[in-house]
C-alpha cells in the first residue's frame, strides 16, 4: 500500500478541507496583513517597503491614541459592571427554585439578538422625542436631558458600551451559574456549621470554586474588547468628533474610506500582537499551576 | 440543588432584584414588538406603551416596501450554504481528530486555537482585496466561504469533543465488516452524532443570520444584502417610519425566537461550550 493510502494520510485527508477554507479566509490574509503593514500601499499603485514607518506614524496619530484609550476604558467597563452584575445575579439564582429556568432564559435572550436589533431598540429608547428621557421630562422629572446620549461627545462611548453590555451580560450569568452548580453542596453545609454569612460563603466558597470559569470570563472580555466594532459602527460610527472612536472603527475607516492598506494593516497587527500576548499570559499562568 | 438556604424575607428580596434585572432584559425587546404593531400617528402620543390601535399592516408594508421576500431569501441562502459547507468540512475534520488519531494533529489544534484569537480586523482588508481578485465580491458564495471559514474552529472543536466519547469498538466492528474510512464516517459516526450537528448547526446558523461586519464589507448590492445590513440601511432611509423599521427588526428576530423556544438548552449549551472546557 502506498503512502498516499496509509492510515495516517487518510486521516489527514479528512482535515485538509477545513484547513484549506480556514487558511484561505483567516491565515493567508492575516499573513498578508503582517507583510503589508511594512509598506505604504494604497490598494492600487506600487508597493513600497517603508519599514516601521506606519508604526511611528501611528504613535503620533492622535485619533489612534484616542481609540486606544477608548478601548482601555471599554475593557475596564466590561471587566467591572457586567461581571459584578452577573456574579450577583447568578448567586441569587442558585438560591431559588421556582422560576429559575425562566429567569435564566430572560437573562440569556438578549445575547442571541443581532447587534443591529439591540442597537435599534436602544436608539429608540434614547430617542430625543419619543424615548424614555423625553417621557420622564413630560412627567416633570427633568434632571435627565432629552437628548440622545449617542450624539453627545461626553456620553457617546459610555452609551454604546451600555448597549453592548446589556446584550452581553446575560452570557456571563449563564456561564457563572453553570460553574456554581458544580460546587459541592457539603461545602456550603460546612460553612453553615461554621456560622458563615451569605457574603462569606460567596467570597470563600463560591468564588474560589468557580475560579476557572471566572478567569476564563476575564480572558474573553479582555480579548473581545479589542475588536469591538458592530455597536460603535451602527450607533455612532465613532462620532461625534471621534468621541466614541475605537480601534476597530479607526481601522475600518482607514481601510475602506481612505484605502490606507499599510496603515490599517499596522493597526490590525498591533491588535493581533496584543491578543496573542493576553492569551499567552493566561497560558503561562495555567502552566504555572494556577488551575485556570 | 439549592446552594444557599434563604429565609422568607430574603427570598422576597432575591425575587425582587432578579425580577427587576429580568425586566431590564425583556422590556426593551417587548417595546420593539409593541412598536412594530403601532400605527405611525401614535408614536407622538404613546411612544413607549402598548399600542392603542393595533396595526399589523406594518409587517405587510415592511415586507413589500423593504422587498423582504428577496432579503429573507438572501439571508436564508447564506445560512443554508454556510451550514452545508461548514458542517461537512468540520464534521470530517472533527471525526478524524477524534477517531483516526492522525500524527501531528496537535499542531492543527494549536493552529485552530490561534485562528480563533485573531481579530477579524487583522485580515478583513487583505481578504477584501483577495476576494476582489477572485471575483467573489458581492456574491453569496464569497460570503458563504468566509462564514464557513470563520466558524470552522468552533464547529470542529465541538464536533470533535462529541465524537471523542464514542466507543472505539463500534468502529472496529464495522472495519471488520469491510467498511472503509469514509463509510465509518457517514454510516456510523454521522447517524449517532446528530445531536452535536444540531447544536453546531443552530449556533453557526445564528452567527450567520446575525453577522454584520463581513456582510457590510463584502456585499454592497442592495438586492444581495442579508437582513442585518439591510436593516442598517433602513435605519437611515426610513428614519422616522418607526413602525416599518421595528416591524422589519421583529421579522429578523422571529426565526430566532421560534428556534430558541424549541432548542433553548442546545443554544445555551452551544454558545457557552467554550466556558465549560476552559
Amino acid at each position: 500500500m502506498s503512502v498516499f493510502f496509509s492510515k495516517n494520510s487518510i486521516a489527514w485527508y479528512f482535515i485538509i478541507p477545513v484547513l484549506a477554507i480556514h487558511f484561505m479566509v483567516v491565515a493567508l490574509p492575516s499573513l498578508l496583513s503582517l507583510a503589508l503593514c511594512l509598506t505604504d500601499w494604497n490598494g492600487f499603485g506600487k508597493i513600497n517597503y517603508v519599514g516601521l514607518e506606519n508604526f511611528y506614524e501611528l504613535f503620533d496619530d492622535r485619533y489612534f491614541k484616542k481609540a486606544v484609550w477608548h478601548n482601555i476604558i471599554w475593557t475596564f467597563l466590561f471587566l467591572t459592571v457586567p461581571i459584578a452584575l452577573a456574579l450577583t445575579c447568578a448567586y441569587l439564582l442558585t438560591g431559588i427554585t421556582k422560576g429559575q429556568m425562566l429567569f435564566r432564559l430572560c437573562f440569556f435572550f438578549p445575547y442571541m439578538l443581532a447587534s443591529i436589533i439591540s442597537c435599534q431598540i436602544w436608539k429608540f429608547i434614547f430617542h430625543p422625542l419619543y424615548g424614555l428621557p423625553a417621557w420622564l421630562n413630560s412627567k416633570g422629572i427633568d434632571f435627565i436631558p432629552a437628548v440622545s446620549p449617542f450624539t453627545v461627545k461626553e456620553t457617546s462611548l459610555y452609551a454604546v458600551a451600555f448597549v453592548d453590555g446589556w446584550h452581553f451580560w446575560g452570557f456571563l450569568v449563564v456561564i457563572y451559574i453553570t460553574g456554581m452548580y458544580q460546587v459541592d453542596n457539603s461545602l456550603y453545609e460546612a460553612a453553615d456549621i461554621e456560622g458563615a454569612t451569605k457574603f462569606q460563603k460567596f467570597r470563600f466558597v463560591t468564588l474560589p470554586l468557580i475560579r476557572p470559569i471566572f478567569i476564563f470570563s476575564i480572558m474573553i472580555i479582555i480579548i473581545w474588547s479589542i475588536p469591538t466594532f458592530d455597536y460603535v459602527w451602527i450607533l455612532t460610527q465613532g462620532g461625534p468628533a471621534y468621541s466614541s472612536e475605537v480601534l476597530a472603527t479607526n481601522l475600518y475607516s482607514q481601510a475602506f474610506d481612505r484605502f490606507n492598506v499599510g496603515y490599517s494593516s499596522a493597526i490590525g497587527t498591533l491588535m493581533f500582537i496584543y491578543t496573542i500576548f493576553i492569551v499567552s499570559i493566561f497560558g503561562v499562568l495555567r502552566k504555572l499551576g494556577w488551575e485556570i | 440543588m439549592i446552594v444557599a438556604k434563604y429565609r422568607k424575607s430574603e427570598l422576597i428580596s432575591n425575587y425582587t432584584i432578579l425580577t427587576i434585572l429580568a425586566l431590564t432584559c425583556i422590556l426593551p425587546i417587548l417595546l420593539l414588538f409593541f412598536n412594530s404593531i403601532k400605527p405611525q400617528e401614535e408614536f407622538g402620543i404613546n411612544p413607549l406603551g402598548f399600542p392603542i390601535t393595533i396595526r399589523f399592516a406594518n409587517f405587510v408594508d415592511a415586507w413589500f416596501i423593504g422587498e423582504y421576500a428577496q432579503i429573507f431569501l438572501n439571508s436564508s441562502k447564506l445560512v443554508i450554504g454556510t451550514l452545508i459547507l461548514n458542517l461537512t468540512v468540520s464534521g470530517l475534520a472533527g471525526f478524524s481528530l477524534a477517531k483516526l488519531y492522525p500524527r501531528g494533529s496537535n499542531v492543527f489544534l494549536v493552529y485552530l486555537l490561534v485562528g480563533v484569537s485573531i481579530p477579524a480586523q487583522m485580515f478583513i482588508l487583505p481578504l477584501f482585496l483577495m476576494w476582489k481578485e477572485l471575483n467573489l465580491m458581492n456574491t453569496h458564495l464569497g460570503l458563504i466561504i468566509i462564514y464557513a471559514g470563520l466558524n470552522a474552529p468552533f464547529a470542529t472543536f465541538l464536533i470533535r469533543s462529541y465524537m471523542i466519547q464514542l466507543p472505539d469498538e463500534l468502529f472496529d466492528a464495522a472495519k471488520i465488516d469491510g467498511a472503509n474510512t469514509l463509510q465509518l464516517f457517514y454510516r456510523i459516526a454521522l447517524p449517532i452524532s446528530w445531536p452535536v450537528f444540531l447544536t453546531t448547526g443552530l449556533i453557526v446558523g445564528l452567527n450567520v443570520w446575525n453577522e454584520f461586519l463581513f456582510a457590510l464589507t463584502f456585499v454592497h448590492d442592495d438586492a444581495k444584502k442579508p437582513i442585518a445590513t439591510i436593516l442598517f440601511a433602513f435605519q437611515s432611509r426610513f428614519e422616522n417610519n418607526w413602525g416599518l423599521v421595528n416591524a422589519s427588526a421583529v421579522m429578523m428576530m422571529a426565526p430566532i425566537v421560534i428556534l430558541f423556544m424549541f432548542f433553548q438548552r442546545r443554544f445555551i449549551a452551544g454558545l457557552t461550550s467554550g466556558a465549560s472546557k476552559g
